[in-house]
């Protein structure tokens, strides 16, 4: 039994809750963060890609230390279809910085440093535990946890939520809703593992750069998904991931999916002749704003994934998840700092902090293009890939074809497969989810 | 037309690091004679094929290879047809990289 009463409980040590209990153990709160895997980490799966602007809020020295992986030069699209892809690639030299922007990471090993500053800046870090239940005083209020240790009821005047996109805490004790099919998406990764010079040669890289490739085409079957090709210092990350009610509804298997990725003909060569190491799967927010979650409550809050805090659009989750926990954080030492109890009133002043914070702004911004995407999967996932593949071919391909009728050959085939009408729509209703 | 290779996710589980908690399966199916859609959804769905038919034509689940996502959980707890836990803590998949 841990008799103690503590400030703060953080359920979680992923992004959201490693930032939410560092900033509350620097300002010299009682903090007690619980961790079911074996160490901060080993349950924690992501690409992954840090950004460094929302790291250096919470370390600032975190270059030196962290084990970071390679800073991005180099970011490619990929629009594929089963033989072809078309790219747009924006690498540029000023991303070779004394401070870069971006960094390719391995989650296991990053939390596990990121935990380590957040032990030493005070807090309690208990792994092995999971908590099974939130624990409530006779106003229904949230007072602390329960965990798998036996350790009866552990208290604290509030517990942040940062349990991840799967957590069952908050569902069960009825604070938010259980993710639904349609907004969260499924992804599978592998870990490739090369020789240094060999990843260095084969993405053109040099030293440290890094590079990362987003795909998306007809590499999912005209679900709504995409694939991910993250370059790290000696092995790739490499996976794909669509959306949960798409997998239920097509019964397209996971494994097979990412087997065909790896057999593309744009994707085989640059994993050629590696040794995998690990495979993992993980669940992703993809709901955007609409499907956020009430944020606080009675002695509680959410943060991060739990809170479906993820920008699906722009591939950005654990920079949201560390911003929010920061901001919780915030939110709740001005109240401890003023003396004021835990109340829901009170703790609503992390959601205004949150509304005001790039967090939830961009997530409004693209309110409307999960739905899009997800109504409109076998167009934008299938029949324009297609589209634009040959319509590249007949613009390269030299075969004596005078251009004008390339070109009419070209148009064409978009109006056959999506009509003027569909086109036009597809067009209309994509700047505006975009806007 | 070129035939797929067969993918055999049992290699994939091999990669990785378990601490089975033997007696105590964190998620369980619930008893049938005729599996509902959902449950039947699993045997596809599951990333590390967890879910399988047995000779009764009924879905029972092994969640020794369990990778922990959750899509299981979020298909099939609604009805009422699996039960989802956490493993006990320092159980269950060890990533290494994540």
């Amino acid at each position: 039994m841990i008799e103690e009463k503590f400030d703060a409980i953080v359920v979680g040590a992923g992004m959201a809750g490693n930032a939410a209990a560092l900033t509350m153990a620097k300002r010299g709160m009682k903090v007690l963060q619980f961790e079911r895997g074996e160490y901060p980490g080993s349950k924690n799966v992501q690409g992954a890609i840090l950004y460094a602007d929302m790291m250096e809020k919470l370390v600032p020295e975190f270059r030196e230390e962290a084990p970071l992986e390679r800073h991005l030069v180099e970011q490619r699209f990929w629009m594929m279809d089963d033989r072809s892809h078309v790219g747009m690639h924006y690498r540029s030299e000023d991303f070779n910085e004394e401070r870069p922007n971006r960094y390719t990471i391995i989650r296991a090993q990053f939390d596990k440093w990121f935990s380590s500053k957040v032990r030493e800046a005070g807090a309690t870090v208990l792994c092995e535990t999971t908590v099974t239940e939130l624990a409530r005083d006779e106003r229904e209020r949230i007072v602390g946890v329960r965990t798998d240790r036996r350790d009866g009821e552990i208290h604290a005047d509030v517990v942040v939520l940062a349990e991840g996109v799967n957590g069952l805490l908050g569902t069960r004790a009825g604070l938010r809703a259980r993710p639904t099919p349609d907004n969260v998406a499924l992804a599978v990764k592998e870990m490739h593992f090369l020789p240094r010079e060999t990843i260095e040669a084969r993405f053109n890289l040099k030293g440290d750069e890094g590079v990362v490739i987003e795909a998306a085409g007809t590499i999912s079957r005209g679900m709504t998904g995409m694939g991910f090709i993250y370059a790290n210092k000696e092995c790739i990350s490499l996976g794909i991931g669509c959306l949960v009610a798409d997998f239920q509804r097509t019964g397209q298997t996971p494994y097979v999916l990412l087997d065909q990725f790896k057999r593309h003909p744009s994707v085989a060569p640059l994993i050629a002749g590696s040794e995998v190491k690990e495979y993992s799967a993980h669940l992703i927010p993809e709901g955007g704003y609409k499907s956020i979650p009430q944020l606080y409550g009675e002695g509680w809050v959410v943060v991060g994934d739990a809170a479906q805090l993820n920008n699906a659009i722009h591939r950005e989750g654990s920079n949201l998840a560390m911003t929010s926990g920061r901001i919780a954080a915030e939110a709740i030492g001005l109240l401890k700092s003023r003396g004021e109890p835990m109340s829901a009133t009170n703790l609503s002043i992390y959601k205004k902090m949150l509304d005001d914070s790039f967090v939830i702004k961009d997530l409004k911004k693209y309110k409307d293009l999960p739905p899009l995407m997800h109504t409109q999967s076998q167009n934008f996932f299938l029949t324009y890939p297609q589209l634009i593949s040959k319509a590249m071919q007949n613009f390269v391909r030299v075969d004596g074809t005078p251009k004008a009728e390339k070109e009419k050959a070209t148009l064409k085939s978009f109006v056959k497969a999506r009509s003027w009408t569909g086109l036009f729509g597809d067009a209309c209703r994509f700047a505006r989810a975009w806007r | 037309m070129n035939v797929e290779p067969r993918v055999r996710v049992e290699d994939k589980l091999y990669y990785n690091r378990y601490l089975v908690d033997v007696g105590h399966p964190h998620v369980k199916v619930r008893a049938h004679t005729t599996p509902s859609p959902q449950l039947l959804a699993l045997l596809k769905a599951c990333p590390a094929r967890c879910y399988e038919l047995n000779d009764d034509g009924q879905v029972e689940i092994t969640v020794d290879g369990c990778i922990e996502c959750g899509t299981c959980r979020v298909i099939a707890e609604p009805t009422g047809d699996i039960q989802w836990s956490h493993p006990r803590g320092g159980f269950g998949v060890l990533f290494k990289f994540g």
